[in-house]
């Protein structure tokens, strides 16, 4: 694997280090960032810094994380809450799993540096109970932590308290947004609330909440030690520092990568992900999960970083990348997707219930072959009008993968709806498959492998397909060594 | 909801301690839900009844956050549940077929356990195992990369 285009600043310990011995993390300077922010910054130099840095929100909205503590700081209130948000439950993404699992002091360490900025003494860390791992780690971290009296009372000898408990998830994608994230905190229903008033004014049991996400604390304790110019001297111009993405799909190497911001999808997807499996060809790459969208072969050498990403119609979202071949259909990715939204939809506002209900059905009336050209406009009007009028996140986001696959692939929508074709043969009730009586050699494979003995012929005699009993399985197209068969 | 049961007295004694572990406190209920569910299996009506009394809610506002939640259920799995993950990228290495094969074989759909109580078949959304895609879990243990025709192997295992 290309490793000279990789930067590791959030994964630098991962798979280096013991995870389950604190000594190891404080062998690598563990722990001193803290020390310096207390014994040395204070609290106005520390957001300062943070500002300076250019650090955004790595969760996937690239809110500047400094700007945010200096919020949560200036208000006052008898106590306040750091949250660090590790619902990761966009499917494809798994970068706070590993840098829980592989560096969880760094995530304590942050957590206690943003309390001291902001004067809090609570830290809650909101986790999947899918990942039994990250608990575990997580659980053993905080009690080494509190041994060493880097959690607790007075630390570094200072009049600063701060603690952290674990609070589980139950499987509800929406929790990810941060006013449903503390709801389902508080013990409540995962429903989304109306910002303003946000989590900073008034959040976790309605004192200031100050929730950033795993990524992000695993970059503060480098940039406090070497400084916001370092920070800020890695990237694009407006996204500072690197970004983890998990590759996956239908790439040769899948797994974690970290590269500065501003490096091309191109760069990522062949040098680094080694291209896609089997040479099969390249025809798009998903980011940012149910909230983002498709880019294609002219968007390869887009530097990536948050706003390039918004402007080809995608998002940077918590950094799933899941690449796709030829044989994707893109209005079945979109369907799938929209799938994904309604089931996780938490149903509170109308144009998320039932808006994505509706672009679900249109959908799956394309793929089945039944579209018509005015279904077009409706999906792209539904969709404008569910990202001006949903409550939250999730369904401002949520036609993304619909409106960036017409813009991408119109083709291919229109393929199915007036050709009653997909390319990828996806779509079972648009495909057939087709024997070439000139290619065939009556070899028998075909017939002898097909599960529903739709292929009849004899011997060194062209074969042919029964339509009425083929069930579209493939595994004549498959099996087939003279390329006789084809799908239409 | 559920089939009605009665709670014998020694789960119904164990139950009342989970809730006072976290202090009765009603903030607290969805760790309640999550200790409750590991003991009992899942959540069936009156669980829940004796939850929303020890810590002071009401029924209905219980019965929301189980139904809210999708780690939650009322109904009980099987002894090996078995997890598809059907997130992004063992969607597009071919998840649906994996899941149609266990359907295939064990004559069951998605929530719903086989008649002997042995297997129960759910979805879940991306266990963060991408590389491994397509992933299917059974109970706590994780199998990667399986194909369709890999799925009578994994059944055999616990029909031995």
């Amino acid at each position: 694997m290309a490793t000279h285009k990789q930067l590791r600043i959030a994964l630098r310990n991962c798979g280096v280090i013991d995870p389950e011995k604190i000594t190891d993390y404080i062998e690598r300077d563990g722990y001193s960032a803290l020390a310096k922010v207390i014994n040395e910054l204070g609290t106005v130099r520390t957001i300062d810094l943070m500002k300076k840095s250019g650090l955004r929100g790595r969760g996937g909205g690239g809110f500047p994380t400094g700007l945010k503590w200096e919020i949560a700081s200036k208000n006052y209130a008898d106590q306040k809450y750091v949250v660090c948000n590790a619902d990761e439950g966009d499917p494809g993404a798994f970068m706070d799993r590993s840098v829980l699992e592989g560096d969880p002091h760094s995530v304590i360490e942050a957590m206690a540096i943003c309390g001291f900025s902001i004067g809090a003494t609570k830290g809650l860390v909101y986790i999947r109970a899918e990942y039994p791992l990250a608990i575990e780690r997580l659980k053993i971290a905080i009690n080494q932590a509190r041994e060493y009296g880097l959690l607790g009372k007075n630390i570094f000898g200072s009049d600063f308290d701060f603690d952290i408990e674990l609070r589980y998830g139950a499987g509800a994608f929406v929790c990810g947004e941060e006013t449903a994230l503390i709801h389902s905190m508080e013990g409540k229903r995962g429903e989304p609330t109306v910002k303003p008033p946000f989590p900073a004014e008034s959040g976790y049991l309605e004192k200031p909440t100050n929730v950033n996400n795993v990524e992000t604390f695993a970059n503060i304790p480098p940039i406090i030690l070497k400084g916001a110019e370092w920070f800020a001297s890695i990237g694009s111009e407006k996204s500072k520092g690197t970004k983890v993405f998990a590759l996956a799909g239908k790439i040769n190497n899948v797994g974690l990568i970290e590269v500065p911001m501003g490096t091309t999808l191109r760069e990522v997807i062949y040098d680094i992900g080694g291209g896609i499996k089997d040479g099969k060809e390249f025809k798009a790459v998903q980011t940012g999960g149910p909230s983002g969208g498709c880019l294609t072969k002219k968007h390869l050498d887009t530097a990536i970083d948050y706003d390039n990403l918004i402007a080809a119609g995608s998002m940077m979202g918590s950094g799933g990348m899941v690449v796709m071949d030829e044989d994707d259909c893109m209005v079945s990715i979109a369907k799938f997707y929209l799938e994904f939204t309604v089931e996780e939809s938490c149903g509170k506002c109308t144009p998320c219930r039932i808006g994505n209900k509706r672009l679900f059905e249109i959908l799956e009336k394309i793929t089945e072959g039944k579209g018509t050209m005015e279904d077009l406009d409706k999906l792209r009007n539904l969709s404008n009008t569910i990202k001006d009028t949903a409550l939250c996140g999730l369904g401002q986001t949520s036609p993304n993968p619909v409106l960036s696959t017409m813009d991408n692939f119109m083709d291919e929508y229109l393929e199915h709806i007036n050709e009653k074709r997909c390319r990828a043969s996806q779509c079972k009730a648009l495909t057939r498959y087709i024997i070439d009586a000139e290619q065939c050699t009556g070899c028998t494979i075909c017939a002898r492998n097909c599960p529903v003995n739709a292929i009849k012929g004899e011997r060194k005699q062209p074969h042919t397909i029964n339509q009425d009993i083929c069930i579209k399985c493939g595994v004549c197209y498959e099996k087939c060594k003279f390329n006789a068969i084809s799908v239409k | 909801m559920a089939a009605k049961i009665k709670i014998p007295e020694r789960k119904l004694q164990e139950l009342k301690d989970i809730c006072k572990s976290f202090n009765n406190e009603k903030g607290e209920l969805i760790n309640v839900l999550h200790k409750a569910q590991s003991s009992f299996g899942y959540l069936p009506a009156e669980v829940q009844e004796v939850i929303a009394q020890e810590l002071n809610v009401s029924v209905a506002h219980v019965f929301g956050v189980v139904s809210f939640y999708t780690f939650f259920t009322m109904k009980p799995k099987g002894e090996f549940p078995i997890s598809v993950c059907l997130g992004t990228a063992c969607y597009v290495r071919g998840a649906e077929k994996v899941l149609e094969e266990f359907k295939k074989h064990l004559k069951i759909q998605v929530g719903e356990t086989t008649a002997d109580g042995k297997f129960s078949i759910s979805c879940l959304r991306c266990v963060g195992a991408c590389g491994l895609a397509p992933v299917v879990m059974v109970g706590d243990k994780v199998y990667g990369r399986v194909a369709p025709e890999g799925v009578k192997d994994i059944l055999a295992e616990y029909n031995g």
